[in-house]
């Protein structure tokens, strides 16, 4: 397979995000989204097919806690895991 | 019947694998583009309830059976041999373009051969035409952690299909039939064994690294062919033979957790897309060990929405490694300024592969979590609900986030050759034409069904589900506490043949040796010490070898007459 080397290392340009202000604003309005998802909650009568469900935004909580519970812990098995890149080379 | 097995769908593949290995330049890339089509013209006209069969011995072999399940699979096997062929188009001699595209179209044929097999003896096969013939899509990389890898690969594969041939021997044994039908777990050996050589394929836990291990390592256009293939495969092979079998329902779900863990920390991007791959089957595993029409339906319907995403987003990291050389998570980033297209379509995959509403995902992966609650499963759907968590946050996210964003890696290249991007835009447009209009899909699923996706509640929650996990990870990133990609290996199941296997065997030998070389000692010693003593007694020089000289053998022959004398008188 030919992989080809990165072409250049600068253009000189600015991009999208190179301007801090707009990370802000697409960051922003995401968390507009999560707001409007949470209120809907309230709006919309759910369905309840699990006894979970019950707790009010359960989607989004158990959402956001395994998420932030997944990463924490894979953080902590790389105590355990982890080795040097070429850990298995010359087997 | 001759006329019916040319019609069989391997023959055709077969046929342009062997006219593509002697041809080049645009008539072989025609050849590439005709045989999936000609294919795909062939399995449409094919009906369901045909089948071809011959006597061999006291058996029936069934090389073609067509049902709803076999043709589900075989037109998803010639839409992902098309993609992966538009996506290798431009390959050339210096890529082992020949070996590469040959492999690749007997590799899909075998995979055709597998599902249309009606017997376990044509399965077993196609089994292990499958590995002989995807392993040259490793080796074609030609590094030598890819021959290596290649070789640790085929190694598993065919332990895989002997185990399979010695299930299915042991079963014609026991129930005097050959036929790839319903299996299940009745207690007997025979049923174990094939379970274990399907569960090898499908990459079980623990027997699941030969993924992980492999497809980082094959060609940037190979690896799209890996993944469509040989997991698929073992699924349909599972559909068909193990529904209903509720240790796969536990198998399943811990498919679905633990490589996201794994996934979070690995740096190889390919490899975590493997990771992912293992998540996404646990789904299908899940849904078929439940076993109602509505679970295989699901997890057959997911099966091919996953070969469609999963492709798209190997075939995104095959366009980034084919540009710029690079995999590591800690190599790239702010690839959005020179790759924008392929960024967006690695988002549309990443949407898919999240079951993000509109995308294929969201309409087959949630039969599997329905069926999952319908049957009562109330502690197997948080795991499933955690790992759909897990899988938009080192799939949906971190895929695209440390290759095309995060901080910029300072690489300036362009968007990959038009061929590339054709595939990936079939795929992202397959993507989104499932998951908007699911009924396409649910029509050609082996039961009849009228489960319906969208609705509010499902929409909503998912969205939330998917919406908060991502707030999680700005969260963890403005905080500092996600991990930073680090190049580095993590230890998995591979550890124990690649690492104490080889130093236990060393060990054993080491010690057989230092054994050895003491009792050799002791009874070379042994015999020395003999040696030493009979030449001291019977050497040139040892009193009883001496030679005696003739004149004192004569002066005792007269002292013993002289005696004599004396003694006469």
């Amino acid at each position: 397979m030919s992989e080809h080397g990165p072409h250049t290392t600068d253009d000189g340009r600015t991009y999208l995000f190179d301007d801090p202000k707009n990370v802000d604003r697409f960051v922003n309005g995401f968390y507009v989204v999560c707001v409007v998802l949470v209120i809907l909650d309230f709006v919309v009568h759910r369905h309840i097919s699990h006894r979970w469900e019950n707790l009010w935004a359960f989607h989004a909580l158990y959402g956001f806690g395994a998420c932030w519970m997944l990463v924490v812990i894979a953080k902590q098995m790389r105590r355990v895991l982890m080795r040097d890149e070429d850990y298995y080379d010359g087997d | 019947m001759g006329i019916e097995l040319l019609r069989h769908p391997f023959v055709i593949f077969l046929v342009g694998a062997l006219l593509v290995a002697v041809t080049r330049g645009n008539l072989r890339k025609a050849l590439l583009l005709l045989t999936p089509v000609i294919g795909g013209i062939n399995i449409l006209g094919l009906e369901a309830g045909t089948t071809v069969e011959f006597a061999f011995l006291d058996y029936t072999l069934i090389p073609l059976r067509v049902d709803r399940l076999s043709l589900l699979f075989g037109y998803l096997f010639h839409l992902a041999a098309l993609i992966g062929n538009i996506f290798a188009l431009h390959l050339r001699d210096e890529d082992n373009a020949r070996v590469q595209h040959t492999a690749a179209l007997l590799y899909a044929g075998s995979a055709l051969g597998a599902v249309f097999a009606g017997d376990m003896i044509t399965l077993f096969v196609f089994w292990e035409l499958l590995a002989l013939t995807s392993v040259f899509l490793i080796w074609a990389r030609k590094t030598e952690r890819s021959i290596k890898a290649g070789f640790r690969y085929l190694v598993i594969h065919v332990l895989s299909g002997v185990i399979l041939l010695a299930g299915t021997l042991l079963r014609a044994h026991q129930v005097g039939s050959l036929e790839f039908g319903d299996i299940g777990l009745d207690g007997s050996l025979a049923g174990w064994l094939i379970l274990l050589a399907f569960g090898i394929k499908a990459a079980f836990p623990l027997l699941h690294n030969w993924l992980t291990d492999a497809y980082p390592e094959g060609t940037a256009t190979g690896t799209v062919f890996l993944s469509a293939f040989t997991t698929k495969v073992a699924v349909y092979a599972l559909a068909r033979s193990y529904a209903g079998t509720e240790i796969l329902i536990y198998v399943g779900a811990v498919m679905t957790c633990f490589p996201i863990f794994y996934a979070v920390i690995e740096n190889d991007l390919r490899r975590v897309l493997g990771y992912s791959m293992i998540n996404q089957i646990g789904f299908m595993v899940c849904g078929i060990g439940i076993g109602t029409a509505l679970a295989v339906n699901g997890a057959v319907a997911h099966a091919f929405s996953d070969v469609i995403f999963k492709g798209l987003l190997f075939m995104c990291m095959g366009s980034v490694l084919h540009m710029t050389g690079r995999m590591n998570g800690s190599d790239l980033g702010g690839l959005y300024k020179s790759m924008p297209i392929t960024t967006v379509l690695c988002i549309v995959g990443a949407a898919s592969i999240s079951a993000f509403p509109l995308f294929s995902g969201f309409v087959s992966k949630s039969m599997v979590m329905a069926a999952v609650l319908q049957e009562g499963h109330v502690w197997v759907w948080p795991a499933l609900l955690f790992a759909s968590a897990g899988v938009f946050h080192h799939a949906g996210i971190k895929i695209p986030y440390f290759t095309f964003f995060a901080h910029d890696a300072g690489i300036r290249t362009t968007e990959p050759p038009g061929n590339m991007l054709v595939a990936m835009f079939i795929g992202a447009g397959l993507c989104i034409t499932i998951g908007s209009r699911p009924s396409l899909l649910y029509g050609i699923l082996p039961y009849v069904t009228d489960y319906t996706p969208y609705d509010v509640t499902h929409v909503l929650t998912q969205t939330q589900l998917l919406w908060f996990g991502a707030l999680a990870f700005i969260g963890l990133q403005k905080t500092g506490i996600y991990p930073p990609e680090l190049r580095s290996v993590n230890i998995d199941a591979e550890w124990t043949y690649r690492w104490m296997a080889p130093r236990l065997v060393r060990g054993i030998g080491g010690a057989v040796a230092r054994v050895d070389s003491a009792v050799r000692g002791a009874v070379i010693g042994t015999v020395q010490r003999v040696m030493h003593s009979a030449t001291r007694s019977h050497g040139p020089h040892g009193i009883l070898a001496r030679t005696w000289p003739t004149g004192s053998m004569v002066l005792w022959v007269a002292v013993l007459l002289a005696a004599y004398l004396v003694f006469y008188f």
